[in-house]
């Protein structure tokens, strides 16, 4: 026995003395540069140093320094015209109410559905559906919950003429409504199903399951049991998430262009406006804006912490009164309707997509259409194979480069036997909490420097930097959880590690590294503002178009690009789905349970 | 530690029985065992023993309500003439003990016990002297407002035992909790655990693979091959 160990061990040791040799020998300064060590820091640098250039370049602008216009004093101009703008007042409290309250709203339903029917036959369903919503670009979903909510919409239909007596649609401005509810509805549609699948994450790395179990053999009914047992142990994992959301909500650009209120917009859309003026003078005030929009962020996440530090303190007496019960008739009942709705409308909007994809005409109040074609197809197949293959370039070299880049930093934190802290974790979500519209004009500005703007280098490495956090997220938890002995073992046999790398390691994390990919493609497909700002007018993805269109009224269109916004994505998450089954079709153990 | 066990004032009026009538469990449709009927009077520890898959946790899962979807019981279970059977497991006031102690990472010693305590009982002064009492008896006074996760092993056990008994359950599920402890300390532990259990009269059903910790017990020895 103590022989073949030190068989094994003299073997590993010569081949990592083999090993240092071939490093030494090849020392030259690109071996260096693509070694493991670095990656990690180059990937870093990938995707920080444009957010934190980006920024700057926002922030002189701002102070009246744009060259490029002839600007090169240091002033506060653009500031006084931005505070002095009639619309900046309501377009603040509508970014912040609707931004606020979808946030709160989403997390209530999630936590509540979560709390109330963990461990049921109907969360196990819910659980299934999370995924295929997590793959539809936020926008495509935007335009279905549209085509059904609006006056004319199917929802109007399905009730009209014989239960509303509407013969006509109602002048009612349901969608674009000055107070961005119908905002609010469609950042639900995709909030609430990326907190519930990050509570998940959380409650599956603590021992969640088996407190739940004990605070009920000690007579706490489920809801108390939860909110009291569990959620002040997960909301630790699940707060950068939710600052996330809030970023997101307070800013979103695309979701506010198809639902959200026009006159005045949201924030964000009044900073789009303003870099998009004729009038270059704009541009400083943009600047300006945008960097009000960051602080507005930075605020509401601060002041939600402060939030949660103060209900933390007030409900410690709470959490230790005795009481059993919390709401918990009323929370079963209330947080299963919402998510039932939430579903409902998702899958309606798609839908009501695909028929409108499908549509010749339509007349209100029809249920369906009454003649059907696919000449929205046919009249648009040239622009429609054009936006979809760069919308496929930019997704899947973006996504291929994300993920080569989290595996060697994955691995080699496995080869050096330490993980990251949490503080790599802020970093990571650092370009997920900082509005897109307050860096990516200085991004955009720096690529025309550079010499690259308008070019694939520039658009794909702008993508890179949304796609490269939740591949990050989505791998490291199985990453980090892979057996390293299956590696030790191979390398006991005389196997180099590069070998071990691409025989064993790879292949055993074959399905995570495929769904990783396919979050990253169908985050990539979702953007909007990257290719706006970084493409220069010259690219133009399934997104970009389905957005712009979104204002034309022309459905049969609309619904043509925003259904293959979906689909694309869909198709990917499926492939990553069923590759490995096929793969691994004589390997039970790799199969998928 | 002493050897007295903490008294607390609200008491059952009358002290159950736990009985199990022809239990029948299985797994994906597939019997674990069939017939299994067993009486257990107040203070009484009977301790059931079985390799491992044999379903002898399943079984305390069952009792306490906290069973899988995947396993499905036949039978009937009675705490005296009330039937448990079709109830959840917060209305059973069935206490149980785990392999893991369980204590709440969010909450110091002291409000891991008060979480356990009743909430008729009001007042603070009250809840309060039950927390400080539980604590004395089991050696750990002065460690009140410790976070749980600087305590040792079996200092945590002792609390979550405790943290149980605070809650005043009517009967006693132990699911291996001494496997995790060395030898000394596992003696000790289970002493006090039993010990508690007779004091506060608990029908009590330990589930073991070891058997030392039958032995100890002095009572009942059932082996789940047997049915």
């Amino acid at each position: 026995m103590a022989d073949t160990v030190r068989t094994i061990n003299s073997t590993i040791s010569k081949q990592i003395r083999y090993h240092q040799a071939m490093k030494n020998h090849f020392g030259s300064i690109l071996s260096v540069l693509f070694s493991l060590h670095t990656v990690p820091v180059l990937t870093l640098m990938v995707f920080l140093l444009p957010v934190l250039a980006g920024l700057t370049s926002t922030v002189l602008p701002a102070f009246g320094y744009l060259p490029v216009i002839g600007q090169i004093s240091i002033n506060t101009n653009a500031w006084g015209q931005l505070f002095a703008h009639p619309a900046l007042p309501s377009a603040l409290i509508t970014s912040l109410s609707s931004g606020i309250l979808a946030t709160i709203l989403s997390l209530i339903v999630s936590l509540s559905f979560v709390a109330a029917w963990q461990g049921t036959a109907s969360f196990r369903k819910a659980r299934r559906i999370l995924a295929p919503i997590l793959a539809i670009p936020h926008s495509a979903l935007a335009i279905g919950l549209a085509f059904l909510i609006a006056p004319s919409g199917w929802i109007v239909r399905v009730f009209s003429p014989w239960a509303t007596g509407w013969e006509r649609p109602p002048d009612i401005a349901i969608i674009h409504d000055e107070w961005g509810i119908s905002l609010v509805l469609g950042l639900m549609i995709k909030e609430t199903p990326y907190l519930l699948l990050m509570i998940l994450a959380a409650l599956d790395q603590s021992q969640a399951k088996q407190r739940l179990k004990l605070a009920k053999t000690l007579g706490y009914h489920p809801i108390a049991a939860w909110v009291k047992g569990i959620l002040p142990v997960i909301y630790k994992q699940i707060r950068l998430p939710i600052y996330a959301v809030l970023a997101f909500s307070l800013s979103v650009v695309d979701i506010a262009l198809i639902l959200g209120p026009t006159t005045p917009p949201t924030l964000s859309i009044l900073v789009l406006r303003w870099f998009n003026d004729p009038d270059l003078n704009y541009r400083t005030i943009a600047a300006a804006g945008a960097l009000l929009q960051l602080f507005v962020v930075i605020c509401v996440i601060v002041t939600w912490w402060i939030t949660e530090k103060a209900i933390s303190r007030l409900s410690k007496r709470w959490l230790i009164n005795g009481r059993r019960t919390f709401l918990e008739q009323p929370v079963r009942q209330v947080s299963k309707f919402s998510l039932n709705s939430i579903f409902l409308l998702f899958f309606g909007s798609l839908l009501v997509i695909l028929l409108w994809s499908f549509t010749r005409r339509w007349r209100y109040p029809d249920f369906l259409p009454s003649v059907w074609s696919i000449q929205s197809w046919d009249r648009n197949i040239h622009n429609l194979l054009w936006s979809s293959s760069s919308t496929l370039i930019i997704g899947l070299i973006s996504s291929f480069v994300a993920v080569v880049l989290v595996v060697v930093c994955l691995e080699n934190e496995k080869r050096r036997g330490k993980t990251a802290g949490s503080g790599a974790l802020w970093l990571v979500y650092l370009p997920l909490m900082i509005p897109q519209v307050s860096f990516l004009f200085g991004v955009q500005i720096l690529t025309i420097k550079a010499g690259i703007d308008a070019s694939w280098l520039a658009i794909i490495w702008s993508h890179l930097l949304f796609v490269l956090p939740y591949v990050f997220l989505s791998l490291t938890d199985p990453y980090r959880q892979h057996d390293d002995r299956y590696i030790k073992v191979a390398l006991s046999m005389g196997i180099s590690p590069a070998r071990a790398f691409w025989r064993i390691r790879l292949p055993m994390l074959l399905r995570p590294l495929l769904f990783a990919f396919s979050i990253g493609f169908a985050v990539s497909v979702a953007q909007y503002l990257p290719t706006l700002f970084v493409g220069g007018g010259r690219f133009s993805t399934l997104t970009t178009e389905a957005v712009n269109l979104s204002a034309s009224g022309n459905r049969r269109i609309i619904a043509v690009y925003a259904l293959l916004q979906a689909l694309l994505p869909l198709l990917c998450f499926i492939a990553a789905l069923t590759l490995p089954n096929i793969v691994f079709r004589n390997r039970r153990a790799l199969k998928e349970h | 530690m002493s050897d007295n066990t903490f008294k607390q004032s609200v008491t059952p009026a009358q002290f159950p029985t736990l009985y199990l009538k022809d239990l029948k469990l299985c797994l994906r449709g597939e019997a674990l065992f069939t017939n299994l009927s067993l009486n257990i009077s107040p203070g009484e520890i009977v301790t059931l023993m079985g390799p491992s898959g044999c379903g002898k946790s399943s079984l305390l899962a069952a009792i306490s309500g906290t069973l899988e979807s995947d396993f499905s019981l036949v039978g009937e279970i009675f705490l005296d003439d009330l039937n448990l059977t079709n109830l959840p497991p917060e209305e059973r006031h069935i206490g149980m003990l785990f392999q893991e102690d369980l204590l709440f990472p969010h909450m110091s010693v002291s409000e891991n016990l008060c979480f356990g305590i009743p909430a008729h009982i009001k007042s603070k002064k009250e809840r309060v002297s039950l927390i400080s009492q539980a604590l004395k008896d089991a050696g750990l006074s002065e460690f009140e407002n410790r976070d749980p996760a600087t305590l040792s092993g079996g200092q945590r056990a002792r609390i979550a035992v405790l943290r149980t008994l605070l809650s005043q359950p009517r009967a006693l599920l132990l699911d291996e909790p001494f496997s995790k402890l060395d030898t000394e300390l596992r003696t000790r532990f289970r002493d006090f655990v039993f010990r508690h259990a007779r004091a506060h009269n608990l029908p009590t059903l330990l589930v073991t693979h070891d058997p030392e910790d039958a032995q100890s017990t002095g009572g009942k020895v059932i082996r789940v091959s047997d049915f």
